[in-house]
């Protein structure tokens, strides 16, 4: 399968019962979308011909936010109100950026993520994604001529929850449905690895902007098998400018600068550290708003010297994955390139010398992301093609709750192959106590505070007992999304405690609403029809796999009672479909789906025994 | 008949109980089960299938898990007669074996203070070298012998070499940073 082919706006799809997928590269410097058409796998260009979105979102008073080249443009003239890299901030505090004083914005401390001031009022990581989103979603609708059924987004490997969830929320509010948050190595590793045929063991090693993702994976007779993956969520080409930028304020010996030409320094640092990829050297000059004059030199030497910490900064991962991998150098059979900042050849370099073999360059490092993450959407939305492979991913940080003295207690150890999940009892420590608090960290450190809280939540409703009688099981549950959530259930009385978890980060239903208010004009009635048209869609959904489901099974697994009571409630949902009550829509649709709930897991019974039946007759 | 989704891991994957295990057929079985039960199989079908697919992946790959790692798989034979080997009362541990365990420490920590990253891959190696020696006498007593709780023994010996090994990667991170 060729993978690398750009189609033009417009071009026809496919017709028959094909549903419209696309997989998004949702990157702190640049964004694309990518679908399969034809059975091969494209990125969709704008309608100038140009695949990448810089992703920057340029907020302003009057206007709808201008996102891409424009807002790219414009961020030198409008620091304030001119958003980059906000991937940075998803999930992320204020107290989290130690390097706030470096970026030309006003920072908002809002509880739980960090926001920005603009021209168009406060907004947050979270909105100005959607905004990039949007517009990847329009040009997608618009290619492909019809609305999207689903998408693949892709985050870095070793995003925490917290980025995740963030993620998500970005993709609910661009009225997005995601089939699947994708791992920007492994999305690589599918482009690679289908084009190639490739088998055996292969690292993928991604540097972008802002994100640093090394994983490890074996790849074999279709299946994709992540062993183990790290990195660091805040490394990037974005600090490789960030020590050109701080070289030049010293070299041109400039004090404090105000936004305009701190931004001004940082894309001239950006340009010269892209040169620097073809050049021995490169100049630098430019005009501050205050008279002072920039005019360097740079050459590769010095800025090797500069950053040469950063490139070892990829470096300590890569021998973690391998060690948690437990593998060697020597058994790695290839290395895949991705993100524009593996460009540089001093990181080239480098991964040569630590894998002791030539990296692998041939693919686009830009793309190959988009491209594997549109494959996997194309399947997961139901167009299954003749080849079917299988992804089996892992979470990138160990999960675990807080024990006596500040201690972090590991449940779930980094690189578990997902889903999974763990239990663990817990029991009171006094006489008739009916409520318990747990605390749900992320990271690998052993103390609290050094790692991510995820969440702390309240078990109430334990039966009172005397002390160290009770005996709740608290379950883990991280999904394939690598998303954790948590249910809880006192074990002598059954009683299902409930559990709220409040995460420290996640929008509640309620900002996504508001925040959805805020960003259209009219704002009542598209919220409405919105709801209803998203309603409908759902509902149609459920429905068509219902009946997939009935006309495969319904004979053999269902009494005839049972049969009638999952039709009886699709009438229902039928009859409602037509009506204007998005709400009356999702209730029967909920109806519905608990119909299924046994049928459901019978059919997943039926597919156990037929793989164990297949496997036996294999081994014989 | 439904099938049960408590039965045993060895069931799961049709395999018979044992220490000894054909690796090979484990995963094989493995992946033809994740190819059915996995969430990806299931993102367009109705909430209720997705919710079962996410159950039954999460059971099979915990049941991979456990039989992967011949630790693990030791730890859950025992289990599945009743044992557990880590259960805090039967830790005693015979002296020689805590000698052997301090004269690692010992040299693990002056190893450290010295950065010495041969010295500590000496010891990593005699470790992984004792461990390989002490499986094959797991295997004995679990397969052969029936022997239990000289198996629970083992596997309380393997979990503290496991730990060591752990510790001492961690210390080459500590020196490489
Ligand atoms: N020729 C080049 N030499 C050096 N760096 C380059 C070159 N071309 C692009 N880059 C750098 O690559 C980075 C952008 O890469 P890419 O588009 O892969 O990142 P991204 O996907 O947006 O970010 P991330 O994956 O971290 O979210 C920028 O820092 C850019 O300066
Ligand atoms: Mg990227």
């Amino acid at each position: 399968m060729a993978l690398l082919q750009i189609s033009e706006p417009g071009m026809s799809t496919e017709p028959h019962q094909h549903r419209l997928a696309a997989g998004i590269d949702l990157g702190t410097t640049n964004s694309l979308v990518a679908s399969v058409r034809n059975s091969v796998s494209v990125v969709l260009n704008d309608e100038d011909g140009r695949a990448l979105l810089p992703s920057v979102v340029r907020y302003s008073a009057t206007a709808a936010p201008v996102v891409g080249y424009a807002a790219q443009c414009a961020q030198s003239i409008d620091p304030h109100n001119t958003l980059v890299s906000v991937k940075r901030f998803m999930g992320r505090g204020l107290a989290d950026i130690t390097d706030a004083g470096s970026f030309p914005y006003h920072f908002v401390d809002a509880p739980g993520m960090v926001q920005f001031r603009t021209a168009a009022g406060v907004k947050s990581p979270v909105e100005a994604s959607a905004e990039i989103l949007r517009v990847l979603r329009d040009r997608a609708e618009r290619s492909l001529g019809g609305e999207l059924s689903g998408v693949v987004i892709t985050v870095p490997a070793y995003f925490d929850d917290a980025q995740r969830q963030a993620t998500k929320d970005a993709a609910k509010l661009a009225g997005l449905n995601v089939l699947r948050l994708l791992n920007e190595p492994t999305a690589a590793a599918i482009a690679y690895g289908l084009d190639n045929a490739a088998e055996g063991i292969y690292a993928v090693y991604d540097l972008g902007g802002g994100t640093f993702d090394i994983s490890i994976l074996r790849l074999s007779q279709g299946v994709f098998e992540v062993l183990a993956t790290n990195g660091d969520s805040a490394l990037g080409g974005d600090d490789f400018d960030q020590r050109v930028f701080c070289w030049i304020l010293e070299k041109s010996r400039l004090a404090a600068l105000d936004a305009k030409d701190t931004r001004l320094l940082l894309t001239k640092a950006r340009e010269a550290k892209e040169s620097l990829s073809e050049h021995r050297e490169v100049s630098i000059t430019a005009v501050l708003s205050t008279g002072e004059t920039v005019d360097l030199m740079l050459n590769a030497t010095t800025f090797h010297e500069i950053t040469q910490s950063l490139v070892n900064k990829t470096l300590a991962p890569t021998r973690k994955a391998l060690r948690d991998a437990g593998l060697s150098v020597d058994e790695i059979k290839g290395v895949v390139m991705v993100g524009g900042s593996t460009r540089m050849p001093r990181i080239q370099a480098a991964v040569a010398e630590f894998f002791q073999q030539t990296p692998l360059t041939n693919l686009d490092p830009d793309k190959v992301v988009a491209l594997g993450a549109a494959i996997q959407a194309n399947v997961l939305a139901g167009n299954r093609g003749e080849d079917d492979w299988l992804l089996l991913d892992v979470i990138p940080l160990s999960l675990g709750i807080e024990t006596m003295g500040g201690l972090v207690e590991k449940i779930v150890p980094r690189n578990t192959t997902i889903p999974a999940a763990r239990g663990q009892e817990f029991t009171t420590y006094k006489d008739g106590q009916t409520a318990m608090s747990i605390h749900v960290l992320q990271g690998e450190r052993e103390l609290v505070s050094d790692c991510r809280s995820l969440a702390k939540f309240e078990l109430r409703g334990i039966p009172p007992m005397v002390a160290g009688a009770a005996r709740i099981r608290v379950t883990f549950q991280v999904d394939a999304d690598g998303l954790l959530s948590v249910s809880a259930q006192e074990l002598k009385s059954g009683v299902q405690a409930s559990v709220t978890v409040k995460p420290a980060y996640g929008l509640a239903d309620e900002d996504i609403t508001r925040m959805l208010r805020d960003s259209y004009t009219h704002a009542k009635d598209d919220m409405q029809m919105r709801a209803l048209q998203e309603a409908r869609v759902d509902a149609q959904r459920l429905m068509d796999a219902t009946q997939t489901a009935l006309d495969e099974n319904a004979a053999e697994l269902l009494t005839a009672d049972e049969r009638n009571a999952i039709e009886a409630a699709m009438r229902t949902l039928q009859g409602r479909l037509d009506g204007s009550d998005p709400r009356a829509i999702k209730d029967a649709a909920e109806a519905l789906n608990a119909a299924t709930h046994d049928f459901a897991a019978r059919r997943m019974d039926v597919s156990v025994r037929e793989a164990l039946t297949g496997q036996r007759l294999d081994a014989i | 008949m439904q099938f049960d989704f408590n039965r045993n891991h060895f069931e799961l994957f049709g395999l018979v109980p044992g220490f000894a295990l054909d690796s090979a057929a484990l995963e094989q079985a493995y992946r033809a089960l994740q190819s059915q039960v996995h969430p990806d199989k299931f993102t367009h079908l109705s909430a209720a299938e997705q919710r079962a697919s996410m159950q039954w992946s999460t059971r099979v790959n915990e049941a991979y898990q456990a039989l992967k790692s011949p630790l693990n798989r030791a730890q859950y034979l025992l289990q599945l007669q009743g044992i557990d080997a880590l259960a805090e009362r039967d830790t005693a541990m015979p002296g020689d074996f805590l000698m052997q365990q301090m004269e690692w420490r010992e040299g693990m920590q002056e190893a450290r203070e010295a950065a010495d990253v041969a010295a500590l891959q000496t010891i990593e190696a005699e470790i992984t070298d004792t461990a390989q020696q002490l499986r094959a006498v797991l295997a004995r007593q679990l397969d052969e012998q029936h022997d239990y709780l000289g198996a629970a023994q083992s596997v309380r010996k393997l979990k503290f070499m496991d730990k060591l090994v752990v510790e001492i990667h961690d210390t080459y991170e500590a020196l490489e940073t």
